[in-house]
């Protein structure tokens, strides 16, 4: 016979052990233990210490059962001990093997008080505050105290209490009296995390998790601790005392945040989320999710949320609430105006109003000036995508990065970036795979999946990259992969070489963005010479294809990029500016964007909140959130992750929607109003497979920059925007924020040593944009390099220094 | 069988500075590593395989069975660690060897790594005995000085580095998986087995952990041969031992005799109970091994004898209590000291201790019926083999013996409205012959 195993593989007959459980006969692979071989039929043992994702330590012991081994003359011997007496075995510690025989509670008179025994012992210093407990009604102490305990408790003594609660971090709280220490938290933050800052202490009866005086519990995964805690004793302070379980409607759903797609359950309640938790999804995040993805979602409900359309008065001049029908017109009528139009859109799309927009701006306003990347992109970036990523499919995935031997990462910091990405890479890394990062310095992340830094200053990632093809200690080869991060756009010649590196060694590549709607934009044709499914704009027999569908003709001319689209803007060439969630501060030139809206004619402004740009637009319309509608995420695999709408009630409108609205003014209707029939439109779309643009070979320019110096002038500016941030989808989830890493600015012991001061004393970074003042540190980067976080403690690097990565700035001791 | 002290161990206690190396080796000491440094290691651990050496720490494992699993071909070092945690209730028989004579668990854990061919031992001390630490230590220097240890050891070519740890005083450092996580700077707490410490046991390297009085008992071995510790003891359980008689008899101390030797001799040995009363009930082996009464005086102290009186030998602390004492006072202190000592890690203990304390306090005071016995028997039975390790084991046994044996002194409270002892009768500082 075979059975399949959990990773969906057939098992060869050899590899399986046959036991008996409950007099049931199975088989499973070796290794399994028997708690899980007890569930293939259907049996239920109670735990609580173990978890399949966490390394067994058999501590609760709520799990015994009896179990016999076939002695020499095969008979099988029942466990004993002490002298006598039957010893039940923990069976998430025990290893199934051949001809064992299992009786569980349901068999075996003696499991079933064994497990009667522990549940007892374990409630007699639990409180009885259910009632006011957040686990309530689904907790797994409470559901199998009914199912394996004793009614009635024979305790009349004196429980143990401690004062509640504990803050073990902003985010996280603890009721020590609650807890059954079952080491599942600070196992998950050891393992899993990376992040041991809680720990159990004490003895006894007192032992309890503790934090260290001087670390807090400072992780970006801290929020699973409260998901897998089998009690309320872990609580977040967001959702302390907000609900009763039962209370809430659970929806499945795509986490927003990054580019991982994680599953994620949004639990919500009249209309409003109220907590969010990891969906169990084995090929994606598993059951692990980032307190961003779990913390972050007030942001659509904040003051500034925007309700109604608006537009322009045209007495008054000031913004006025309208109709969406009149929006529409006037949006439609204001576009033809202005003539020539450029389509500007974020990274935060999904993958249907991504394609709105991208067929908007080709059928309803006939251009090919269209460009998701509101951040720094070059042309070499635009070849790359067109090449290698564009209409790609499913590529490398979080599960090959546990099969290959080494990972390669270049402009790109998993635990900031894509937080589930960096999880499965220290599992993987746990288990052997060497990862290697071309990065200006060991971050904490990089220490944690056990790295090695080729350290590099930003700018010289393409020379990096080239000089990993003759590198024999990584040793790159057809059993690697290459990690490639959006950084990498600004540095010339760094993607040609990563693609030319990949092409030499058989190395696989994948790009990782950071935000979860940019490889769904790429797919869309969001870039100017992209069309949807990576079917490039020159291509006439691309054109044709989608015209098919379209049923019209498409412009041959690769459009403006984004920073071509704020060029012609400001030089007038562009009158109309269709502006889709785009922060200007997030733009390579914050003061360029801003220039852009004040000098366009007409600009349309489809957005969440209240920005700089709803402020300057001309007509604005509120767009639905991410739990307001239904749509797909693509992640940086390739790999769709399709979402329902989980506010059933939200009558916001997605993009498309919105967009499908003014095109039918323009006389140019869409073809879909829907997100369904957005996804049919796709699908009948297809996939390209016609000739794709090459990949492009920028030289890497001269030889790298020297810059060693230590005196505080003409430093290499290194960043990048830490997880937990002054990002505005974190707004109003202040106990998350509280939970970021303060701002930071690192540079080398030596650079250090000639600025004069100490470390965690104040400096100040200038660049040619002005200046930002806060606490420097050390780590291990090059002499004569800064690294400061891009968005944190209110510092936004390209809005105060005026500078992106690779810019030179100059760092002085003490506050501007 | 025979009647007479069989002092090796302690032979030399009463010498002039009997700790010294030059005492030591005026007594013959270091001969036998000399011996051993001539013989193949694997040679030895037949050798000790031979004698029957059971190890002394409380659990009777074959000292040379356990040398024999250590894998050789592991590429990881090896490491000999030895317990002298000794923290078990009565036991008092390692820190008064390490006392008197250092230098014999020296010698011993010198011979025992060469056999099983580790180049690091450590010697792990409860923490409380500074004395004992400071006198081992010396000892140690001592034996570097004169070339026992270190590189080379007498041109032999075999390296040995020994270190004295002490730890931090939890009664739990003394499980040995707790021990070893412990030496490895961690909290102690048992660990998972498998693997076993002889597979992955010390910074996941083979490892062989052995109680002080096992591993001094291998250089008598190695000198007088395996028969002659054969002649010793019973026929499973051979050699001398330490017998540690404490409480109400008139000359407590450590009594070196062969396996096998009774209470009712040792006693004779020991001048008796103390004058003017009898003997209640006993330990056999600390307080983790379930008491005795005076129906088991005969009992051959070895590991088939106890064991088939429905105890253990466990580490033959032999704790002894005449009439004066109340049992359930006793077995109460008895209760606070596991409460206290469990570690935490698994339920049964942690929380069962914390139960029992409890209810024993209540039912001391007189605030109980029968019921709560059964409810005190049924917890028992719902540590005993439950729990992750020995220790919550270990709770039970004053628990279930005592009700066993002495059910009516229980009822007596109840009836009582408390305890119905003068608990300064039984104190040493008690009037001679003064009566309950
Ligand atoms: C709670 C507990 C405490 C223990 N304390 C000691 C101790 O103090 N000394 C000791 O040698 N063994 C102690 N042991 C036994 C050790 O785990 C182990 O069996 C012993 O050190 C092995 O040595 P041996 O084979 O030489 O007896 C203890 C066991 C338990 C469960
Ligand atoms: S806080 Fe929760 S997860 Fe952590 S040890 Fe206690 S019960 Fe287990
Ligand atoms: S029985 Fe459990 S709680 Fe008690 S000492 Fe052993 S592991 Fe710790
Ligand atoms: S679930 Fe097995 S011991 Fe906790």
């Amino acid at each position: 016979m075979t059975v399949t195993s959990k990773e969906g593989q057939e098992v060869a007959k050899a590899d399986l052990v046959t036991l008996t459980i409950d007099g049931v006969e199975v088989s499973v692979p070796k290794g399994t233990l028997v708690i899980r071989a007890a569930e293939q039929i259907g049996v239920q043992i109670p735990r609580f210490c173990d978890h399949p994702l966490l390394a067994p330590v058999g501590a609760c012991r709520q799990c015994l059962v009896e179990v016999a081994l076939p002695g020499p003359d095969g008979e099988p011997r029942t466990m004993m001990g002490p002298p006598g007496r039957v010893k039940p075995q923990a069976s998430c510690t025990l290893t199934a093997s051949e001809g064992m025989v299992v009786n569980t509670q349901i068999s075996s008179p003696i499991a079933d008080k064994a497990q009667q025994g522990v549940m007892e012992a374990l409630l007699i210093n639990h409180p009885l505050d259910c009632p006011v407990c957040d686990k309530g009604g689904e907790c797994p102490l409470q559901n199998q105290a009914m199912s394996n305990g004793r009614g009635e408790t024979r305790f009349v003594e004196t429980k143990r209490t401690f004062p509640k609660p504990i803050n073990i971090s902003a985010q996280v709280l603890l009721d020590r009296e609650r807890c059954v220490l079952c080491a599942r938290c600070t196992r998950f933050s050891e393992q899993i995390a990376g992040d041991p800052f809680i720990a159990l202490i004490e003895r006894g009866a007192l032992q309890q998790v503790g934090i260290y005086e001087k670390e807090p519990f400072e992780s970006y995964f801290s929020g699973n601790t409260i998901q897998i805690c089998p009690v309320g004793a872990l609580t977040s302070a967001a959702y302390r005392f907000r609900a009763r379980p039962f209370d809430l409607v659970s929806t499945p759903s795509v986490a927003e945040h990054d580019a991982c797609g994680s599953a994620i359950r949004v639990d919500h309640r009249r209309g409003k989320v109220v907590r969010r938790l990891s969906g169990e999804d084995p090929a994606v995040n598993e059951e692990w999710i980032t307190d961003k993805d779990r913390f972050g979602f007030t942001y659509a409900r904040q003051d500034d949320r925007l309700t109604h359309p608006m537009v322009r008065d045209e007495e008054t001049g000031e913004l006025r609430t309208a109709s969406w029908p009149e929006a529409f017109v006037v949006a439609a009528r204001g576009l033809q105006a202005a003539g020539a139009t450029g389509v500007l859109t974020g990274g935060r799309l999904t993958l249907e109003d991504a394609y709105a927009y991208s067929k908007f701006a080709r059928v309803a306003l006939g251009t090919n000036d269209v460009d998701f990347r509101a951040r720094a992109h070059s042309a070499e970036e635009e070849a790359f995508l067109a090449s290698t990523v564009a209409g790609t499919g499913l590529g490398v995935t979080f599960e090959d990065l546990e099969k290959v031997g080494t990972v390669v990462l270049a402009g790109l910091e998993p635990e900031d970036e894509a937080g589930t990405l960096f999880l499965r890479l220290r599992k993987a890394a746990r288990k052997g795979l060497k990862v290697v990062s071309i990065a200006p310095f060991t971050s904490r992340g990089l220490a944690k999946m056990h790295g090695t830094l080729i350290r590099t200053a930003p700018g010289d990632e393409a020379a990096a990259l080239e000089a990993l093809a003759h590198d024999g200690e990584v040793a790159l080869d057809a059993g690697g992969i290459l990690l490639i991060g959006e950084r990498l756009a600004a540095v010339p010649g760094a993607l040609s070489a990563a693609a030319a590196l990949a092409g030499t060694t058989g190395a696989r590549l994948a790009w990782v963005p950071r935000r979860a709607g940019d490889r769904g934009a790429v797919d869309a044709g969001l870039l100017p010479s992209l069309l949807p499914g990576g079917r490039p704009v020159d291509d006439a027999a691309a054109r044709v294809d989608l015209g098919t569908v379209w049923g019209t003709t498409v412009g041959h001319e690769p459009g403006r990029d984004a920073a071509g689209i704020v060029a012609a803007a400001i030089a007038g060439e562009i009158g109309g500016l269709v502006v889709g969630g785009v922060d200007p501060d997030d733009t390579a030139d914050p003061a360029a964007t801003r220039a852009a809206i004040g000098a366009a004619s007409f600009v349309v402004s489809l957005e969440l909140r209240a920005t700089d740009v709803t402020q300057a637009a001309d007509v604005v319309l509120p767009v639905a959130a991410a739990a307001e509608k239904a749509g797909t995420f693509v992640t940086w695999e390739g790999r769709q992750r399709p979402f329902g709408k989980v506010l059933v009630e939200s009558h916001a409108l997605p993009d498309l929607r919105v967009l499908a609205g003014i095109a039918d003014e323009l006389g140019t209707p869409l073809g879909f109003k829907t997100v369904e029939a957005a996804r049919a439109e796709l699908s009948e779309l297809g996939g390209w497979d016609g000739d794709r643009v090459a990949a492009p070979t920028v030289s890497t320019g001269s030889t790298t920059r020297e810059s060693s110096t230590t005196d505080g002038d003409g430093l290499r500016l290194a960043t990048w925007k830490q997880m937990i941030d002054d990002a505005s989808m974190l707004d109003g989830d202040d106990y998350l924020r509280a939970t970021g890493r303060a701002a930071v600015a690192l540079v080398s012991a030596g650079t250090l040593a000639g600025l004069g001061v100490e470390a965690g004393a104040n400096v100040t970074v200038t660049g040619p944009g002005g200046s930002a003042t806060l606490p420097v540190g050390v780590a291990d980067l090059a002499d004569g390099v800064v690294w400061l976080p891009a968005g944190s403690d209110g510092i936004n690097v390209n809005r105060d220094l005026g500078a992106t990565a690779g810019a030179t700035v100059s760092v002085e001791g003490g506050a501007a | 069988m025979t009647d007479t002290l069989t002092p090796v161990l302690s032979d030399n206690w009463d010498a002039e500075r009997s700790w010294t190396l030059d005492s030591y080796a005026d007594g013959g000491g270091y001969d036998a590593l000399k011996t051993a440094l001539g013989m193949e290691p694997g040679a030895l651990i037949d050798l000790v395989k031979d004698s029957g050496l059971r190890g002394r720490g409380g659990a009777g494992f074959p000292t040379g069975m356990k040398w024999g699993f250590i894998p050789q071909d592991n590429p990881n070092p090896k490491y000999l660690v030895v317990n002298a945690d000794e923290s078990e209730p009565g036991t008092c028989k390692d820190i008064p060897l390490m006392m008197a004579s250092p230098h014999t668990l020296v010698e011993g854990v010198i011979i025992s790594a060469y056999a099983i061919r580790a180049n690091h031992a450590f010697i792990y001390v409860r923490g409380e005995v500074l004395h004992v630490i400071r006198r081992l230590q010396r000892a140690v220097q001592e034996a570097y000085l004169a070339g026992h240890l270190g590189k080379d050891i007498h041109g032999s070519g075999y390296d040995l580095e020994l270190v004295v740890h002490a730890g931090a005083g939890a009664y739990i450092c003394g499980e040995e998986t707790a021990l070893l996580d412990s030496l490895e700077g961690r909290r102690g707490q048992p660990r998972l087995r498998p693997p076993f410490p002889a597979v992955a046991g010390l910074y996941a390297s083979p490892t062989v952990i052995n109680n002080v009085e096992s591993i001094a008992s291998v250089p008598s071995i190695v000198r007088n041969g395996a028969s002659w510790f054969g002649s010793m003891g019973t026929e499973k359980s051979k050699g001398m031992t330490l017998y540690s008689l404490s409480g109400h008899v008139t000359r407590p101390g450590q009594y070196e005799a062969p396996l096998g030797i009774t209470l009712r001799q040792l006693l004779d040995l020991a001048g008796g109970v103390r004058e003017g009363h009898e003997l209640k009930f006993w330990t056999p082996g600390g307080s983790s091994t379930p008491i005795l009464t005076a129906e088991h005086l005969d009992v051959p102290l070895d590991y088939e004898g106890v064991g088939a009186a429905g105890s253990m030998l466990g580490t033959k602390a032999l704790q002894v209590f005449d009439e004066t004492t109340c049992v359930v006072r006793a077995v109460l202190r008895w209760t606070e000291f596991y409460k206290h000592e469990s570690c935490g890690k698994c339920t049964p203990c942690r929380e069962g201790t914390w139960w029992l304390v409890q209810t024993l306090a209540r039912l001391e005071k007189g605030q109980g019926t029968e019921a709560d016995l059964e409810t005190l028997l049924d917890q028992c039975d719902n540590i005993l083999g439950r729990s992750f390790c020995a220790l919550g084991d270990g709770a039970t046994s004053p628990i279930t013996s005592s009700i066993q044996y002495f059910r009516d002194e229980y009822v007596a409270h109840f009836e009582h409205g408390g305890c119905p002892f003068d608990p300064a009768k039984s104190t040493l500082f008690a009037p001679a012959g003064a009566h309950a």
